[in-house]
């Protein structure tokens, strides 16, 4: 009876969110990626790592289909999200971004109030009926932001008039607010100092529990530090996909060995 | 001869140039370290010369003609000019001056031959001293710039003082400009203050300059007061900018987030020649097709429309000012960061949702701007209120109806005979005035927010 449930919950850790197949990546001329498998596990924390303009940001965008809004960006192969493919004409890419929720580069809260910027995909999505169901998650949004005890007196505030890594915690807690089941991170730390770094990690880890997490990151420590499953693209291609440990410490490839020694980046 | 000097200037500086370019080069050559490069000393030499010379001239050419004058006036025979006023003595001013010139119409008295003669003469010296003083100046200034070359002199720095200060008497020229502009309008405002009380005029709501001609003309005393043309600028201005705004905003929208690439390289150019139109050919559009236009329409529904609309005035300034509008809110909105695009696409907005709640509120400030600007344009626009709207002032906000705006009413103030004596034309400059002043607010308002809104986000 025990050992039943023990391995339940064995599969249910290791349960497939996304599966992409064959993904390949045009801009105009330019291919961008190349024939990439990928298995995201669910609830962990899976980390892009490569020398830059090697694809990463170009394949998670193609998780919540943002590359649609580039022109001449062109996506073929599989990708499917709970055994969805994500590409086909029945999905809606507006419903799926809220589905699959994405945090930038660049810390970009909207010129509105605190509370606006928690609340704008509530409200577009129509999750709530009542304000005070909204006053809820606003607030439940930005406790799991880790920002909640900062911004709680001001919420009327501009969310521009927030610090560097009080701004990347709102967007993080206003992609939440969608409550999504996958959060895709680009670079989110890359703006922000080394404080505000180790509380958006902390974040991160926190959010393990509830969510797929794709994180991309150039930091080869925050990689190690935050994920469960690293994945190394070089050149468009995935190299080597594996556990974080694995990578770090036996890479099977020489170009993942090089870039994490520091010889190729 | 006028250009003697020039050629003697461009001699100059070329001659300093490389006077003080083989000086350096000297100094080089025995083993020492220029400072500068010896093109700098070439160059400052150059400039050292041309700046004063130049403006010595020039000040030369604009004074000698007066100053002329007043000789040759000041040396005419003893009671000739006894009992003139300044327009009889203008007239035998010119009289002189075209017998100088050999153009001689019935018989001029014999001082006047003499003081052509004189006038030939001291025109004659006058272009030679010009010569003399300038080729002087040239030589003691190529002394000065030579005797500065040494190996340490920054002739580097020299040249970039003097290219600054030039720099800074061109910004400075705008500036001196406007505020020669406004002294003399408010003279004239102020003559106009004396003759018709400020309070009349300001709070006035009956508006017709007319003078009596004659002492005994019944009816003719003039009424100044200047609220229904100013309102009638206001109704217009306001039919222009409920035109022009939705359309031009929609328009901006539309380029800038919904077009197709190949869409937009079309129509962009085309707004801009919207813009190029020279605003008299928007009259005739006004006056010949959109007037009419509104007129039968509204007969045609039993409407009572005057010849000469607010409507029709109005509309085409609107249609005047979409490109304006258009472009303003176009590069507000392509000012707003792209990261605020993707964090609302990436919300899963819309693409209109994003434009709606992201990118306005965002550019807005922007936007406000530039429409704030347009209303300043249509309401100081000439041509096409003095083609297409009224002339009677009425104190109505009926778009239907005929008004006069500010512009027309000084257009057609200074039209005709006019002395600069009487409250019917000084009225125009005290219009002019209060023009200046209004769409001074509006501008000075309209940069403040627009800089505002650059501050956000840089
Ligand atoms: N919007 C775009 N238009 C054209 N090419 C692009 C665009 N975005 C990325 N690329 C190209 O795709 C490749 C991968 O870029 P990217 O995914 O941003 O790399 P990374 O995030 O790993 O640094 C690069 O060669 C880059 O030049
Ligand atoms: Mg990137």
């Amino acid at each position: 009876m025990n050992d039943m449930r023990k391995i339940e919950r064995d599969v249910h850790m290791t349960d497939l969110k996304i599966k992409a197949r064959g993904v390949n990546v045009h801009y105009g001329e330019t291919h961008a990626i190349k024939d990439v498998d990928v298995d995201i596990v669910d609830k962990t924390v899976t980390a892009f790592i490569g020398p830059s303009g090697c694809g990463k940001s170009t394949f998670l965008r193609c998780l919540n289909r943002m590359n649609d809004t580039i022109s001449i960006c062109r996506v073929t192969g599989q990708i499917e999200i709970d055994g969805r493919d994500i590409n086909d004409r029945a999905v809606d890419p507006v419903q799926l971004r809220a589905q699959v929720g994405m945090v930038f580069q660049k810390p970009n809260p909207f010129p509105k109030s605190i509370y606006d910027n928690i609340a704008y995909g509530p409200r577009i999505h129509g999750l709530t009926k009542s304000k005070a169901e909204l006053d809820e998650i606003v607030e439940k949004s930005l406790r799991r932001g880790a920002i909640w005890d900062e911004v709680k007196d001001r919420l009327n505030d501009s969310g521009t008039s927030l610090s560097g890594g009080q701004q990347q915690r709102l967007c993080i807690a206003r992609a939440i607010a969608t409550q999504p089941e996958v959060l895709l991170m680009d670079e989110p730390c890359s703006a922000l100092d080394p404080i505000a770094t180790a509380q958006v990690e902390e974040l991160i880890d926190e959010l393990r529990r509830d969510y797929s997490v794709v994180i991309v990151t150039h930091s080869m420590q925050q990689a190690a530090r935050v994920s469960q499953k690293t994945a190394f693209f070089h050149l468009g291609h995935l190299v080597e996909f594996n556990n974080t440990g694995e990578i770090f410490t036996n890479p099977q490839d020489s170009r993942t060995e090089s870039y994490i020694t520091g010889r190729i980046g | 001869m006028t250009a003697i000097p020039f050629i003697l200037l461009i001699l100059a500086v070329l001659g300093g140039y490389f006077i003080n370019r083989m000086a350096a080069r000297e100094i080089r050559d025995t083993g020492n370290r220029l400072h500068s490069l010896t093109s700098y000393h070439g160059m400052f030499s150059a400039l050292m010369i041309l700046v004063p010379v130049l403006t010595f001239i020039l000040l030369w050419l604009v004074f000698r003609g007066p100053l002329v004058d007043r000789l040759v006036m000041g040396n005419l025979p003893d009671g000739v000019l006894d009992n003139l006023g300044t327009g009889a003595i203008q007239l035998i001013l010119a009289e002189i001056k075209s017998v100088s010139r050999g153009v001689i119409f019935g018989t001029p008295e014999d001082w006047k031959f003499a003081a052509a003669d004189h006038f030939v003469a001291l025109n004659k010296r006058a272009d030679w001293l010009l010569v003399v003083c300038a080729g002087a100046l040239s030589l003691a200034l190529m002394y000065f710039a030579r005797s500065r070359v040494t190996a340490e002199f920054r002739a580097r720095q020299g040249v970039e003082g003097i290219i600054s200060g030039l720099m800074i008497f061109c910004s400075v020229v705008a500036i001196f400009t406007t505020i020669g502009i406004v002294a003399s309008l408010s003279y004239e405002t102020y003559r106009f203050f004396e003759m018709v009380p400020i309070t009349e005029f300001l709070f006035g709501t009956s508006w017709e300059p007319q003078i009596p001609i004659r002492e005994d003309q019944i009816a003719a005393e003039g009424a100044f007061g200047w609220l229904p043309v100013i309102l009638g600028t206001f109704v217009i201005t306001f039919v222009a900018i409920v035109l022009a705004v939705p359309v031009g905003l929609c328009s901006a929208v539309y380029l800038n987030e919904f077009a197709p690439r190949k869409l937009r390289s079309v129509i962009k150019p085309l707004l801009e020649i919207l813009a190029g139109v020279p605003t008299i050919v928007y009259g005739f559009f006004a006056v010949l097709v959109v007037a009419p236009a509104i007129r039968s329409f509204g007969q045609s529904i039993g409407l009572d429309v005057a010849p000469n609309t607010a409507l029709a005035a109005g509309g085409v300034m609107g249609i005047m000012l979409i490109p304006f509008i258009s472009s303003f809110a176009d590069d507000a909105l392509s000012a707003v960061p792209q990261t605020l695009r993707d964090g609302a696409l990436g919300l899963g907005a819309t693409r209109a949702e994003m434009m709606l709640n992201v990118l306005f509120p965002a550019a807005l400030p922007g936007i406000v701007g530039g429409v704030l600007l347009a209303v300043s344009r249509a309401i100081g626009e000439t041509m096409i209120v003095v083609m297409a709207a009224g002339l009677i002032a009425r104190m109505t906000i009926n778009p239907l109806d005929s008004v006069t705006t500010v512009t027309v009413q000084i257009v057609t103030l200074l039209i005709g005979d006019t002395a600069f004596d009487n409250p019917k034309t000084l009225a125009a400059f005290a219009l002019g005035m209060m023009l200046f002043l209004v769409t001074l607010m509006i501008n000075i308002f309209a940069l403040r927010i627009v800089r505002k809104y650059r501050e956000a986000y840089d």
